[in-house]
């Protein structure tokens, strides 16, 4: 097997971007994106190269996606266009600044104010396995860096939180899921598709709609 | 002026020394190289140890005390170990109290079996626990974030301590975005994880895991331990750029180990240990595997809908997943890979090094484990050695609060400090030579072989990473020699047996460039 990267590449948020072109060729039929830039100097975020820790998003010939979760002999064509998220700050190459992402949480006061003694604990596990990759923020339409709306990647850990939220805490978060979730969704739900958790938003999505906006909280 | 403390990584050690001290309204510089979304923490997955006796079996702390002290053969401090177990309970109650999802039924925290355990003692959320604690441990912390008693510093890189009369006054870092450096002064919390890229390609962690902090603390004075005892996992399979842990949980839920005879499956552990042979400690089992030398598998056909449905579902996934397997229905081919370090920066019971005002806490500090950890015993340690870090420096906090002595520091900045594109080749072949020297199975010869090796690599204007690296992977050859006998994890052919004059931790120090070994 033999592919071209054909990776955007930028030496600072300052300069302007260029394209570069290497040559992978291997005979592992599994290799991913991700095995073919640990060959090049191409700078880029990666940790846990098996879809744990959502570092290595990228924008791979078109589509939002995981370089650790993309087979190399999954893609029809020899050359494979890379590129870095699109809705995030360019810092070098393919690394992007996710910190609007952690900002976000913060602005909604995404932890618990006491002690939890209550919730479902199927919910909190799903809400629990988001990944803050930032993949469901760079499909989705209504989503912008300087918005309001927080997207997925903050629905998801909100949901965890008012679910387990004791009463004190509810009339803020029902303010905040308004404000970041509810209110800017405009339901294209590209962001089921595209998560690597594959996390069941619809169901995350249900219960904290029923909650927050429909006061329907679980009982103490 | 207040005193700041330094905390250097933020996975759940990391983050729990912050807390504990925001807690205590002490301020805290949380430094990571990526965001604790991607720390090793959230790829821990059967469980965390605590005797809480929820299963009915007479399980008490001085038993999970006596199976740790076994598991590690004997050589980790007791009283650390006894603080730990003692600990365990209280950690499980306050990660419940963040809104940790712990298996429940009926009301009740279920326990399963784990490796080198009597008794059932790991607590879990499926296959997945360390994810599901770093998730609440981070939007607990975010809390202190906004207060402003804890200020995160991610993309910041570990460049060198800052020390003082063997007094760390203060940590120097490296901002990747910006491409500066600065110091902070204050005392600092060493919590940056296993060595594993010290054995790229072959270990279950992460690529952030460099092994680099603990090799330029080692250079700078910092005295280690117990480099020799590495962790050989049983179960694990080899995927594209890693090898990927198949949990002791499948084991714990009655995964057998097995070979194939013909078409006959030999469960050879249960043949020889009996019917708990699949849960000796992982030490036993990968040296069982070694010598066998015969394609192993995982053999989890017999469980239960209910197993795979409630207890396993994401373990599953994940092998359909990288496998293309159903371990429901055919027998996954497994090998030992390597997990975790037991060894590493050396700790007294505060969780102190050799120089004062530097702590380390998590995988990086050698602790709790001996000479082989228990399988639900690393995210206790992380959790509990975040904690007792943190209160160590509150306790001494008076001796922080004089932020001289920084200035002298502050023309020392731009030095070589990290390894370049031309010394990742030479790198490269360092870990080769680690990887060979370094197996399950080892003897004299071929460890001296390796060191010989590794005294050719040249270094001469290496940058400081790459000469504490070389310096690192020495060190770990030497403490692999230096003990004559067998023990945990660390297995000599020459020496098959466990020696008594050796029932002691090992420790290593870089004095005028020659390793000192007591």
């Amino acid at each position: 097997m033999k592919k071209i990267l054909h990776i955007k590449r930028q030496l600072n948020s300052n300069s302007e971007s260029y394209y570069e072109d290497f040559v992978y060729e291997s005979d592992n039929e599994n290799a991913t994106v991700a095995t073919a830039l640990l060959t090049t100097p191409v700078i880029w975020e990666h940790s846990c190269l098996q879809k744990k820790c959502g570092a290595c998003a990228m924008v791979i010939n078109g589509k939002p996606a995981l370089a650790c979760n993309t087979r190399l002999a999954d893609i029809d064509c020899e050359i494979i266009n890379i590129e870095p998220l699109q809705k995030f700050p360019v810092i070098q190459d393919l690394r992007v600044d996710r910190q609007i992402m952690m900002d976000k949480l913060k602005e909604l006061k995404v932890w618990l104010e006491s002690d939890s003694n209550k919730g479902n604990e199927n919910i909190s596990y799903e809400a629990s396995r988001c990944l803050e990759c930032g993949l469901c923020l760079e499909v989705c339409p209504n989503y912008y860096m300087d918005g309001k709306f927080g997207g997925m990647a903050a629905m998801t850990p909100l949901a965890r939180i008012i679910d387990k939220a004791s009463k004190d805490q509810r009339k803020e978060l029902k303010k905040n899921y308004k404000k970041g979730v509810y209110n800017s969704c405009g339901k294209s739900l590209a962001c089921i598709d595209i998560c690597p958790a594959k996390i069941d938003i619809d169901k995350l999505l249900v219960k904290s709609n029923a909650a927050a906006i429909w006061n329907r909280w679980n009982k103490e | 002026m207040a005193v700041y403390v330094n905390i250097l990584g933020a996975g759940l050690a990391g983050m729990t020394a912050a807390r504990t001290l925001a807690k205590n309204n002490i301020h805290v510089r949380l430094f990571s190289v990526q965001v604790s979304q991607r720390a090793q923490s959230n790829l821990a997955e059967g469980g965390l140890n605590a005797a809480l006796n929820m299963m009915g079996e007479d399980n008490d702390i001085n038993q999970h005390f006596e199976d740790t002290m076994k598991g590690g053969c004997y050589i980790a401090d007791p009283d650390m170990v006894k603080g730990l177990c003692e600990g365990a309970p209280s950690i499980v109650d306050e990660m419940k109290r963040i809104g940790v999802p712990w298996h429940m039924e009926d009301g009740h925290i279920i326990q399963r079996p784990f490796g080198g355990q009597k008794k059932r003692r790991t607590c879990f959320c499926m296959s997945s626990t360390g994810k599901i604690l770093t998730t609440a441990s981070i939007d607990d912390t975010r809390k202190y974030e906004d207060s402003g008693l804890i200020e995160r510093y991610t993309h910041h890189k570990f460049a060198g301590i800052l020390v003082k009369n063997n007094k760390c006054i203060g940590i120097k870092i490296y901002d990747n975005h910006e491409g500066t450096y600065n110091n902070y002064s204050g005392p600092v919390i060493i919590c940056s994880g296993g060595m594993n890229g010290m054995f790229p390609s072959i270990t279950t962690g992460t690529t952030s895991n460099t092994g680099s902090v603990t090799a330029m603390l080692y250079n700078s004075g910092v005295k280690l331990s117990n480099l020799e005892f590495i962790q050989y996992h049983p179960t694990t399979v080899k995927i594209t750029d890693k090898r990927m842990l198949i949990s002791e949980a499948a084991r714990g839920e009655g995964g057998r180990l097995c070979y194939l005879d013909g078409e006959t499956k030999v469960y050879f552990m249960e043949d020889k240990f009996g019917e708990r042979g699949n849960l000796m400690p992982r030490d036993v089992v990968s040296k069982e595997m070694a010598m066998l030398n015969k394609k192993t598998y995982l053999d989890m056909t017999g469980l239960s809908n209910d197993v795979w449905n409630n207890r396993l579902k994401d373990l599953r996934d994940e092998i359909i997943d990288y496998l293309n397997i159903d371990p429901a229905n055919e027998l996954i081919e497994v090998a030992p890979g390597i997990h975790y370090f037991m060894g590493g920066i050396k700790v007294d019971i505060n969780h102190e090094t050799n120089i004062e005002g530097l702590y380390a806490a998590g995988e990086c500090a050698a602790a709790y484990h001996g000479a082989n950890r228990l399988g639900g015993n690393s995210l206790l340690g992380a959790i509990y050695g975040g904690k007792i870090a943190a209160e160590s420096i509150i306790k001494a906090l008076d001796k922080y609060d004089d932020n001289s002595g920084l200035n002298e520091f502050s023309d020392d900045l731009n030095e070589n400090i990290f390894i370049n594109e031309e010394e990742k080749s030479k790198d490269k072949v360092l870990t080769g030579i680690l990887i060979k020297s370094m197996g399950i199975i080892r003897d004299e010869t071929s460890l001296n072989l390796g060191l010989c090796e590794l005294e050719n690599i040249e270094s001469s204007n290496a940058s400081f990473e790459f000469k504490s690296r070389l310096n690192l992977a020495k060190a770990m050859i030497e403490c692999a020699i230096n003990r004559r006998e067998s023990r945990g994890a660390h297995n000599r052919t020459d020496y098959p047996e466990s020696n008594d004059s050796y029932k002691k931790p090992t420790t290593v120090s870089l004095v005028n460039n020659e390793i000192i070994i007591e």
